[in-house]
């Protein structure tokens, strides 16, 4: 042991010299292209150095820690430190989503946003209480090894793997998507090879080396992205409150934008564009009551200004418009309908912009009632869904000890509060710059930043001059979430090299997180479906090959299913909460804290669980109501209104509840179940004969 | 096996204490989200006090939970000898 000690002590310190010799070397690197940069380098390359460098870092190390030991390729070994695997979990945890789209959702939702702020970091607590020391002790691969060893047998195992795979996988589209965007708008190749691009970077890793591969690449993932992350807003923000910590001094910016918040509600010439759109929706309603005529209708209207102009000799310009005006016109009525749904939507742009610090706004206190249950509905299942998702549990099993499981929840944290906690400072300070700099300006002389994401992407920032009046209104700009993160390095006045860095810690966020998906999933397969149902006597080599041709199987089917450009990602990912939440949340934890829980109980709550937030999805949720042929009207099915993202909040209650009530009602497990149980709960039980830790 | 008397006090403890940090993550959570517009009326650092709790006060207190919990429960594996072996 005192030879493990010396090793694990020395292994620290060297893990400490490289990382920081890493860190450094990044930043050289940086710096070396900015120079280049100023002498001219095109952007074009320093979009494709950035690509090809992170890939290939990532590659270098996927190929040093490649292995096929069983407990290095499923556990890194068991020696990561608790503020390595801290870094990890962070790279793990924060996707593309949390990367490119938080701020945005912050700068669209304003407070409301920061439901998924507080659930994100807040579910870490859960962790910590519920989960990690407890299965650290429990020392083996995957999560439904767990219920299988608790629950004994391979029913409740089972139903672990669905749930793992399940949500993991939906998970990994979304990550995948990710990748494809960024690869696609930094180095202008197409989505689809953007997509096959990055995969390389993902299987790169976790194929050659399992999760001793992805545990280092991940902290090298993290280092970037938050280097990449936090630059350009402290920058931003020195340039608005004056220190290097916008994050505690951003208030005065807050202050400054309710007060823009409130001039531009009533300026007159924002009426003016609000109720332009208000008119459009409203006609627009009434012609889709009868498309027809209403077709018919505008058209002859239409042609009768033209000849009536003729008749009365009107000027040639004025019968040019009109001419213009009829040819511009819907060709027929499919056309015509098109427009007018569209003119329908445009309803949202006719409402005066919405408070940003501003609580559950709504017309009335049902409406504000109904945002407030929501967003504790959000949070409810982002939270127990953070406690219960398999790739995070999973990082806990990497580490020496129990005191370093508890511990490395602490660095997990704290590491991803750093970008969390700088998100709502982004969005709060982007909304000024667009408020004060970009509103009120002459469409001839926008900030240039403004000038070129506009012709670079429609959906990131589209801005029509609707009332002709040449100056750009807040009414008339349609911002697309993704944007902000993206533009704050050229509102900041930062050169292009940083726009590249934005972008690669962007990729590094989308990258780290679908490399523990995917290891999530190939595990479940390979370890409990292959080694633990299957054929139990597979060697060590046979188990570790086994895994990673699924690896690359699952990696494929992933591919191919994010290239059918899936719906909405955002629901996605937070069905996989919920539908976590609610099937391993509860078996979790009433197996280390409740001795009672049983067989019986924990298979028909785990399915409790899924099923009833399942059902809560299928019913409400558009896109799967369609998919399921449900037809009668979405409300019948709404309890208390909340909305389908939430189900979660159904389905974990219940879940838990039926473990209760079924165990109660059949015989109380074994001695063996109960031993095992106190086993868990301390980190050394001296005489306990019990023993789980597979190496 | 039999536990001591010593193991039920070690886990009576770890139980109060996890009843305790929950008891705070719940008001950081729920509580502060429920009366949030009420909390806006109050103005902290400059900021209105609902705003500033779901931005970034309530994630302070996580990181001090966690951090305390960490501290805490080591502490007390060495008190009740269930400490693993060091391995630092």
């Amino acid at each position: 042991m005192s030879q493990a000690a010396f090793s694990q002590k020395s292994f620290t310190q060297q893990l400490k010299k490289y990382y920081a010799l890493y860190a450094g070397g990044f930043l050289a690197f940086v710096v070396l292209l900015a120079i280049a940069e100023q002498m001219g380098l095109p952007r074009k390359y320093i979009g494709y150095t950035f690509l090809v460098a992170t890939i290939g870092l990532y590659a270098m190390i996927g190929v040093m820690s490649r292995t096929v030991e069983v407990s290095e390729y499923y556990v890194a070994g068991r020696r990561v430190p608790a503020f390595f695997n801290g870094m990890a979990t962070g790279a793990d945890w924060m996707s593309a989503a949390s990367f490119i789209g938080m701020a945005g959702t912050l700068y669209l939702a304003g407070f409301d946003g920061l439901a998924f702020v507080m659930g994100w970091t807040g579910g870490y607590v859960l962790v910590a209480l519920f989960l990690a020391p407890y299965l650290r002790k429990f020392g083996q691969f995957t999560i439904p090894d767990f219920l299988g060893a608790r629950y004994g047998g391979n029913i409740a195992r089972s139903i672990g793997v669905f749930a793992a795979i399940l949500c993991s996988f939906v998970y990994v589209v979304a990550q995948i998507y990710g990748v494809g965007l960024i690869t696609s708008r930094f180095t202008g190749l197409e989505f689809g090879i953007g997509v096959f691009v990055g995969l390389g970077g993902i299987l790169v890793c976790s194929f050659l080396g399992g999760m001793r591969a992805v545990t280092w690449t991940q902290v090298a993932q993290y280092i970037i992205l938050i280097i990449a992350y936090l630059t350009p807003v402290v920058w931003l923000g020195m340039k608005h409150t004056g220190i290097p910590v916008p994050q505690v001094a951003y208030g005065q910016v807050l202050s400054k934008v309710t007060e823009l918040e409130k001039k531009l509600t009533a300026d007159p010439k924002e009426q003016e564009v609000r109720k332009i759109f208000k008119d459009r929706a409203d006609a627009a309603n009434a012609a889709l009551k009868d498309p027809a005529k209403a077709f018919a209708d505008n058209k002859a209207k239409l042609e009768q200004n033209v000849t009536s102009l003729k008749a009365a000799n009107a000027p040639a310009d004025q019968v040019a418009a009109a001419e213009k005006a009829l040819a511009g016109f819907a060709k027929d009525v499919d056309a015509a309908k098109a427009q007018w749904n569209k003119d329908k939507g445009g309803a949202a742009r006719a409402a005066a912009p919405r408070p940003h610090a501003e609580p559950f706004a709504g017309k009335d206190e049902a409406a504000r009632n109904s945002a407030r249950l929501n967003f504790i509905g959000i949070v409810f299942c982002m939270m127990f869904g953070t406690a219960a998702l398999p790739h995070i549990l999973m990082r806990y099993y990497t580490t020496p000890s129990v005191v370093e499981a508890r511990r490395s929840v602490f660095w997990s944290l704290f590491f991803i509060f750093l970008l969390y906690f700088t998100a709502p400072c982004l969005a709060v300070l982007a909304k000024f710059e667009v408020y004060s700099n970009l509103v009120g300006t002459q469409f001839a002389a926008m900030p240039a930043w403004a000038a070129a994401w506009q012709t670079v992407d429609a959906t990131l920032l589209s801005i029509t001059d609707v009332n002709r009046d040449g100056i750009v209104q807040l009414a008339e700009i349609v911002i697309g979430g993704d944007l902000i993160v993206l533009m704050t390095p050229e509102i900041a006045g930062l050169p292009y090299v940083v726009s590249g860095l934005v972008a690669a810690g962007g990729l590094a966020a989308a990258l780290s997180t679908a490399d523990g998906l995917l290891l999530t999933i190939a595990n479940a397969l390979s370890h409990d479906v292959y080694y633990k149902m299957i054929d139990p006597a597979a060697t060590t080599s046979r188990r570790v090959t086994v895994s990673k041709i699924l690896l690359l199987a699952v990696a494929l089917i992933a591919a191919y299913v994010t290239s059918l450009k899936p719906g909405n990602i955002l629901f996605l990912v937070g069905a996989a909460f919920s539908l976590a939440a609610s099937a391993f949340f509860p078996a979790l934890v009433l197996g280390v804290f409740w001795k009672r829980a049983n067989k019986a109980g924990a298979i028909t709550g785990m399915l409790v669980g899924l099923g009833v937030c399942f059902y809560y999805m299928a019913t409400t949720y558009p896109f799967l109501r369609d998919l399921l042929g449900v037809t009668k009207p979405i409300a019948e099915y709404m309890w208390f209104g909340l909305n389908p993202i939430s189900a979660g909040m159904f389905g974990l209650p219940l879940g838990m509840l039926t473990i209760i009530i079924v165990s109660l009602l059949t015989p109380a497990p074994s001695k063996q179940v109960q031993d095992f149980v106190e086993h868990v709960r301390y980190p050394v039980l001296k005489g306990s004969t019990y023993s789980t830790q597979a190496n | 096996m039999e536990l001591s008397d010593k193991h039920q006090e070690y886990w009576r403890k770890n139980l109060v204490i996890t009843a305790i940090l929950m008891v705070i993550w719940f008001i950081a959570t729920f509580v502060v989200a429920w009366f949030a517009r009420d909390l806006n009326n109050i103005s902290f650092l400059g900021f209105p006090l609902g705003f500033y709790m779901s931005a970034q006060g309530s994630l302070v207190i996580y990181v001090l939970i966690i951090g305390f919990y960490a501290w805490y429960m080591n502490k007390l594996d060495h008190e009740y000898g269930v400490q693993e072996e060091e391995i630092k």
